[in-house]
């Protein structure tokens, strides 16, 4: 009773004879993404540990442009590589180890979708919370300070 | 079955029981429910470990400092390496899991087993490594002073690498200058109702101070980065101030209430969330044990469906899947 498995993954630019062949070109994309991380933690290339864009100062369109591009305003840009390699292993992960493609579309969205909105929401609100806590003890109108 | 289960005839039909919702079977769904919420307190750990970093942005450990060993390799310094070891071993074991339900769906039986097997020892390698990186990071390298308010003061010395200032860390072992009339560990034998008390640290603030004092080129590292985003060196008359003024208690390695690397948070958060997932990690492997015996007995050859290693299989990428994360929020970043 072999299950059907889409034999494909970038969108099917990389196609696979069989289901084996493709468990082993998924390893050998985590393996690349992996050491690509790894190379790059342990020498931290200058250019990617300054940040490309500094916030904009002003009014209201400046704090929601400072919103719409967070990921680069406030984040490193090798975080940032870090964080989007991350979600792609997630992804192939997901999508062929635990065959969420092979899933109906329904399903599939029932489980992505749900943990996707809820992580990002409790993400969102603590690390908001941690930013506020911080500048509560740093900040130039700090209400706490420490004498060490 | 007949004669052992009512018919009502209806069986085939969607509202009689003849429909899989989703075309998923019963034990597959839960198993997916079961990860979608396990998904959601690891992530819980994980946000949390956000906010610690975000309240204690500008003194948080950098990692490269505090993972930097490698078993069998004592004194040399790779931060990475190890961790990137792991990773590869948890990969691999979910490649072999994924095989063997491949294998499941082909009927082979001897391959389910052989693959099981394997994913089994991947999975044995993983948490002994987690075990030594634990180990190691408890046991501690270079040790620290504590603060009254929490604080980490660390110790070092400037030496010239191939022309280049660099700050090199100094081991609390080889400052410290034995101080007489220093407290002594209470036992039974000198009180009424004393029975016992913990472990004095390895020196007291006053053997640090006194060796400090007298070598004139060890300077203290506060855990505050400066503008180049470095940890801040202190001048020597700030050093020996500090340390005489503040410093409160000799610390070495981690544990849940100090941690000799930063703030403590960062020592329990690594213990929560590393520990959660070495504990599924465990289970995963207990889990795999189970059906790997049941493989063997022929359990599914008889049923016809190697389903079970399916599900199993679903629980353990997960465990790889949040170690992707764990490495990324806790190595990496």
């Amino acid at each position: 009773m072999a299950q059907e498995h889409k034999l494909e993954i970038f969108r099917g630019r990389w196609k696979f004879k069989s289901n084996t062949q493709k468990i082993w070109g998924v390893l050998w994309l985590l393996t690349v993404i992996t050491a690509i991380e790894v190379v790059l933690g342990i020498y931290k290339p200058a250019i990617l540990m300054d940040i490309w864009l500094d916030p904009f100062e002003g009014g209201f369109f400046a704090t929601l442009g400072n919103i719409i591009l967070s990921p680069i305003v406030y984040m490193k840009p090798l975080n940032l590589i870090f964080i989007l390699l991350t979600i792609v292993k997630a992804y192939y992960i997901t999508w062929d180890f635990m065959h969420i493609r092979d899933e109906t579309s329904s399903m599939r969205k029932m489980v992505v979708w749900t943990s996707v909105f809820l992580i990002a929401y409790l993400v969102f609100i603590l690390l908001q919370e941690g930013g506020y806590v911080f500048h509560a003890y740093h900040g130039e109108d700090s209400i706490i300070t420490r004498d060490f | 079955m007949d004669s052992t289960v009512a018919s009502t005839g209806t069986e085939e039909k969607t509202w009689g029981g003849g429909n899989k919702p989703l075309r998923a079977s019963y034990g597959k769904l839960m198993m997916w429910f079961f990860i979608v919420s396990d998904a959601l307190t690891f992530s819980g750990f994980l946000a949390a470990y956000g906010f610690a970093r975000f309240k204690f942005v500008n003194e948080w450990p950098i990692a490269d400092e505090v993972f930097t060993h490698v078993p069998f390799l004592h004194g040399q310094e790779h931060p990475m390496i190890y961790v990137a070891f792991m990773t590869f071993i948890l990969i691999m074991s979910s490649v072999t899991m994924v095989l063997a339900v491949d294998a499941g769906h082909h009927m082979n039986k001897a391959k389910v087993t052989f693959y099981m097997f394997l994913t089994i020892i991947g999975g044995a390698v993983f948490v002994g490594s987690q075990a030594w990186e634990w180990a190691t990071f408890i046991q501690g390298d270079y040790g620290a002073v504590q603060t009254n308010s929490g604080n980490i003061l660390q110790f070092g010395e400037y030496v010239n690498v191939d022309g280049e200032e660099k700050f090199k860390r100094i081991a609390i072992e080889d400052i410290a200058i034995p101080v007489a009339g220093d407290r002594v560990e209470h036992d039974r034998s000198n009180g009424l109702w004393f029975t016992e008390e913990a472990p004095l640290p390895l020196f007291s603030v006053d053997e640090i101070y006194t060796g400090l004092a007298a070598n004139d080129n060890i300077r203290v590292r506060t855990q505050y980065l400066d503008e180049d985003g470095h940890k801040t060196v202190l001048s020597r008359s700030e050093s020996l101030r500090q340390i005489k003024e503040n410093g409160k208690l000799v610390v070495k390695g981690a544990n849940l209430k100090v941690n000799e690397y930063g703030p403590t948070l960062f020592a329990d958060l690594f213990f929560f969330i590393t520990g959660f997932h070495g504990f599924h990690v465990t289970v995963g492997v207990i889990l795999n044990i189970i059906i790997f015996f049941n493989v063997v007995l022929g359990t599914y050859e008889r049923r016809g469906s190697y389903e079970m290693v399916e599900k199993v299989g679903l629980y353990w990428h997960f465990v790889d899947l949040v170690w992707v994360f764990v490495f990324t929020f806790f190595y990496l970043v």
